[in-house]
């Protein structure tokens, strides 16, 4: 008897630690078994591996309800708690439910915020839904997806910022989808063009702004137009510090011009160039301002543009002396040094157009001719030398020359 | 000793004979020299290139006392001194330019008067110890240009050193403990430079210049070897030239030629030409991946690829091991010419070890070819 | 007695002027080599900082740039008075970095990227710290060095 006792608890450890090796994950509940075995490529037990309610020890009866221990659809259903699949327009308030919870959300994760439905109420997307009843806009499943939710630091998240443009213009991008809304859908393709997008997408500059960097994303809206340069100026701090204390801002706010944008662009942000400043047909500030009408505003556009364009000329000068002294074969790491100087004194002139104002310009510009000057003259000397070094060869041949010349001689006349 | 004629001026050079000699008693070295005589013949061109590498050495010592002035030795500074001469001493650029190109050519140079002697057989009695102190020159030199090429302590040099001093790796037993010597440690680092430095700029001089001063004793005591086929010839048919003034004053002119030509090199390829290259580059950094081609130097070149070419294991020896086995039997087989060739101790031709020279020469110009090509 | 210049003679004044000349186009450059450049001694991988703590205590900023090998460095007098030198070089996009007494921060004006006095960066889109530097008081002198693990 107590042998068979013994062997019987033997098998049976014998078989849960067989099956627990074969089982993929200790939660692994009938639901996934049953869903894995009858769903398609990408459908919810596939991808639920890399869910982080999946990693937190959640189950699908945590958001479904029902009772995960049945293995019959039916029974499943009659039990008690299930929720099912919620209707589309049912899904906010579905994960809400927990998300919105913050005595529960501080079991599972004490950071995480948990104003995600509130934001999401003063969203376009929100209202639309509660009020329009419209089935089309983005839900918590449209971005996050419903079961590979990832935190937005994963690159394999939707919510990754290199992924979420492409997570965004799956709605914004398809003009057949858009259609009704009367809003472009060709944001994707400007912003894969634009400095942002090139330097996110391209280069994975994570410190680069993604869709929701500037629309936010629960509470998803266009920036207004008067905070637009506070949204902008996260990052370009120095600009719109500059631009809020510029004649321009209360002149923008009084004509409703949604100030940076106005001049940058929204989502086709390019690269600005110094050639984007001045009074002539085609150049920015020829928007607004008349070339001819004698105003002071004129006149520091035009100092402005010229400024910046005398700065340019002293760092290309110098730089192509450099480069020539470089080709010769001179040392000219010192000189490179300066140049990178005088690179950044560029940068900060640039920034200091905002104020918008020629006498915030000048000394920055004036310094960076100088040094620029500097180099020029540095790289002058390089050259002077390296053309000195064959000078002085040649005289050295000279006297080598003669000096042979004359041993040659004297050896001729001793044989 | 009857005193000089009153009337006639003394000219320098006699006012300064009569003052060596009255302390020294000159007299007599001064007529040896004086009857010392230089064979002409088709090849005496080729007496040229002993004195055209002491030339080039000479330079070597000079414009590397000048260095020294500014070099410093060490991981922190080795590389940011050699920069500062390039750059900021006045002529450093020259003084550096100089150095770097008479090493390669007095390197080149010493091959040209080794295959020389050996082609003319001149290492034949009574000259074996002249052969001898000559290839432990050649072998000195070689070490004088290992040893500084690390000196400036850039990437092309920490590369090529570490792999240069990782193949002594290969001999047994002693190969581990003498890479330990010769590094200063496992790794290349500045322990090294330090090591490198002192063989540079103290032993290798002192050493060469015991063995050089060995063996310019030896060519001044013997003379130069006459042609072989000069055999038997009657004294009176031997055509020669005193060597001084007649011969020194053609090799100084030759002399002044090759100062030319390195200025002119020392200027116009600063940094080297071809694949004979030394620009300072980057400092080293050992934890920077090597660069894709790293090479040594060309006058080893021909060792490394034929190193490169050996497979893994050869019977039961190492490749690597067998490449050093086949260099060390072949080297001493080089060195003991003198005594292997039978021939040319009876002052006869020796068409056999000539063949065997020019294979050497053929295998070392197509190795070192190779090693280029196949980069 | 007929003073006849010789062709011999003439050969051999001509050689020891002509001589002189060439001795005189060596020895120009070797003298003037051996006299040493106004910029001193080669820079290691220590620098000496040409100002001492007084200048940073006189400055607004409180902070001084310096140049360190082919870097730009960053030494900053804290409200402690400790002496903090970081690289000023932005991990974003290379701008030269500034210290914000009034926030007790490193700040980048290109992007408002922000690092604390270790060089960690706190806020905005630098990716990584920056490298920190050691630095020693000798007297009235600051030594800058590179840190050693």
């Amino acid at each position: 008897m107590k042998t068979i006792l013994l062997v019987f608890t033997e098998l049976l450890l014998l078989w849960a630690g067989i099956t627990g090796s074969v089982v993929p994950a200790p939660s692994q509940s009938n639901c996934v078994k049953c869903h894995f075995d009858n769903e398609e490529e990408n459908g919810p037990a596939h991808q639920i591996g890399r869910d982080i309610h999946q990693q937190s020890g959640l189950g699908c009866p945590d958001c479904h309800g029902g009772n995960s221990a049945l293995d019959d659809m039916d029974a499943v259903r009659a039990s008690s708690g299930y929720r099912g699949v919620p209707d589309r327009l049912e899904i906010p308030v579905f994960c809400s439910r927990c998300h919105s919870d913050a005595r529960y959300m501080h079991e599972h994760n004490p950071s995480l915020s948990v104003d995600q439905l509130e934001k999401y109420q003063t969203s376009v997307h929100g209202m639309r839904l509660a009020q329009k009843k419209d089935r089309k806009v983005a839900t918590c499943v449209s971005c996050h997806t419903a079961h590979s939710i990832g935190s937005a630091k994963l690159p394999y998240s939707s919510t990754y910022p290199p992924n979420l443009p492409i997570t965004c213009g799956h709605c914004h991008a398809d003009k057949a989808y858009m259609a009704e809304y009367g809003i472009p859908t060709d944001q994707l393709e400007k912003y894969t063009r634009s400095v942002h997008g090139i330097a996110l997408l391209e280069r994975g500059d994570l410190g680069a702004p993604a869709c929701n960097d500037c629309h936010g994303n629960h509470g998803a809206a266009p920036p207004g137009i008067a905070s637009l340069d506070a949204v902008c100026g996260l990052c370009h701090a120095i600009e719109s510090r500059l631009f809020d204390g510029s004649p321009h801002r209360p002149a923008f706010v009084a004509q409703g011009l949604p100030m940076c944008e106005t001049c940058h662009g929204n989502h086709e942000i390019a690269k600005p160039s110094d050639s984007l400043i001045g009074l002539a047909e085609g150049q920015l500030c020829a928007t607004c301002h008349a070339a001819d009408d004698q105003s002071k505003a004129s006149a520091d556009i035009l100092k402005v543009s010229a400024g910046l364009r005398s700065l340019s000329i002293a760092t290309d000068s110098a730089a192509h002396m450099l480069r020539m002294a470089g080709a010769k074969g001179m040392m000219i790491t010192d000189e490179e040094f300066m140049l990178k100087e005088v690179g950044q004194i560029r940068v900060q002139a640039r920034s200091t157009v905002h104020a918008f104002a020629a006498d915030s310009l000048t000394p920055k510009v004036e310094e960076g001719i100088t040094k620029a000057e500097d180099v020029r003259k540095r790289a002058v000397k390089l050259i002077e030398e390296y053309d000195f070094r064959r000078f002085g060869l040649g005289i050295a041949s000279i006297f080598i020359t003669l000096l042979a010349l004359g041993l040659y001689l004297k050896i001729r006349r001793l044989v | 000793m009857q005193g000089p004629d009153p009337r006639k001026k003394q000219s320098l050079p006699q006012r300064l004979y009569r003052w060596a000699d009255t302390r020294f008693s000159i007299g007599d070295l001064v007529d040896y020299m004086s009857h010392k005589t230089v064979p002409i013949h088709g090849h005496s061109i080729f007496y040229y290139l002993g004195g055209l590498t002491l030339f080039l050495f000479l330079i070597q010592v000079g414009t590397g006392i000048l260095l020294l002035m500014y070099y410093r030795p060490g991981a922190d500074s080795a590389y940011e001194s050699v920069r500062f001469i390039v750059s900021e001493v006045s002529f450093g650029w020259l003084i550096r330019s100089l150095h770097s190109w008479s090493a390669n050519l007095m390197i080149f140079v010493a091959f040209l008067h080794m295959f020389t002697v050996f082609f003319t057989q001149a290492y034949r009695k009574p000259r074996e110890m002249t052969w001898f102190t000559g290839m432990a020159l050649l072998g000195l030199g070689m070490a004088f240009g290992f040893s500084g090429y690390l000196l400036p302590w850039n990437e092309l040099s920490f590369f090529a050193t570490r792999v240069g001093t990782g193949m002594v790796h290969a001999l047994p037993f002693v190969g581990d403990y003498l890479m330990q010597v010769l590094r200063g440690g496992d790794e290349v680092t500045g322990a090294t430079i330090g090591r490198f430095f002192g063989l540079h700029v103290a032993i290798l001089p002192a050493v060469f210049t015991l063995v050089i001063a060995v063996h310019l004793l030896f060519v001044q005591r013997q003379g130069m070897s006459e042609p072989i086929d000069w055999e038997g010839k009657p004294q009176g048919e031997k055509k020669t030239i005193k060597f001084f003034p007649n011969f020194l004053y053609r090799d100084l002119l030759l002399w002044l030629l090759a100062l030319n030509v390195l200025a002119l090199l020392a200027v116009f390829f600063p940094d080297g030409i071809g694949v004979v290259h030394w620009p300072l580059g980057q400092k080293a950094d050992p934890f920077t991946p090597p660069p894709p081609v790293i090479r040594p130097e060309w006058y080893f070149m021909f060792a490394f690829q034929a190193l490169k070419f050996l497979p893994a294991h050869l019977l039961f020896i190492e490749g690597e091991l067998f490449g050093i086995i086949f260099f060390g039997l072949g080297g001493l087989i080089w060195l003991m010419i003198p005594f292997l060739d039978k021939n040319s101790n009876l002052n006869r031709r020796s068409p056999v070890f000539m063949w065997f020279g020019v294979l050497v020469v053929a295998f070392i110009v197509v190795m070192t070819i190779l090693g280029y090509l196949l980069e | 007695m007929e003073r006849i210049v010789s062709r011999r003679t003439f050969l051999d004044r001509f050689i020891a002027v002509i001589g002189v000349a060439f001795a005189a186009s060596v020895l120009y450059p070797i003298v003037k080599y051996l006299i040493p450049p106004k910029s001193g001694e080669a820079a290691a991988s220590q620098v000496k900082l040409p100002f001492g703590r007084a200048e940073l205590e006189a400055d607004p900023r409180k902070s001084r740039t310096f140049r360190f090998g082919r870097q730009l460095g960053i030494i900053v007098l804290t409200s402690s008075g400790e002496l903090k030198a970081v690289s000023a070089v932005c991990t974003h996009l290379d701008c030269t970095v500034q210290y914000r007494p009034d926030m007790s921060l490193l700040w980048c004006a290109c992007h408002n990227g922000k690092y604390d006095l270790n060089g960690k960066n706190v806020s905005g889109p630098p990716p990584r710290p920056l490298e920190r530097f050691a630095v020693n008081e000798v007297g009235s002198d600051i030594f800058v060095s590179k840190e050693t693990a």
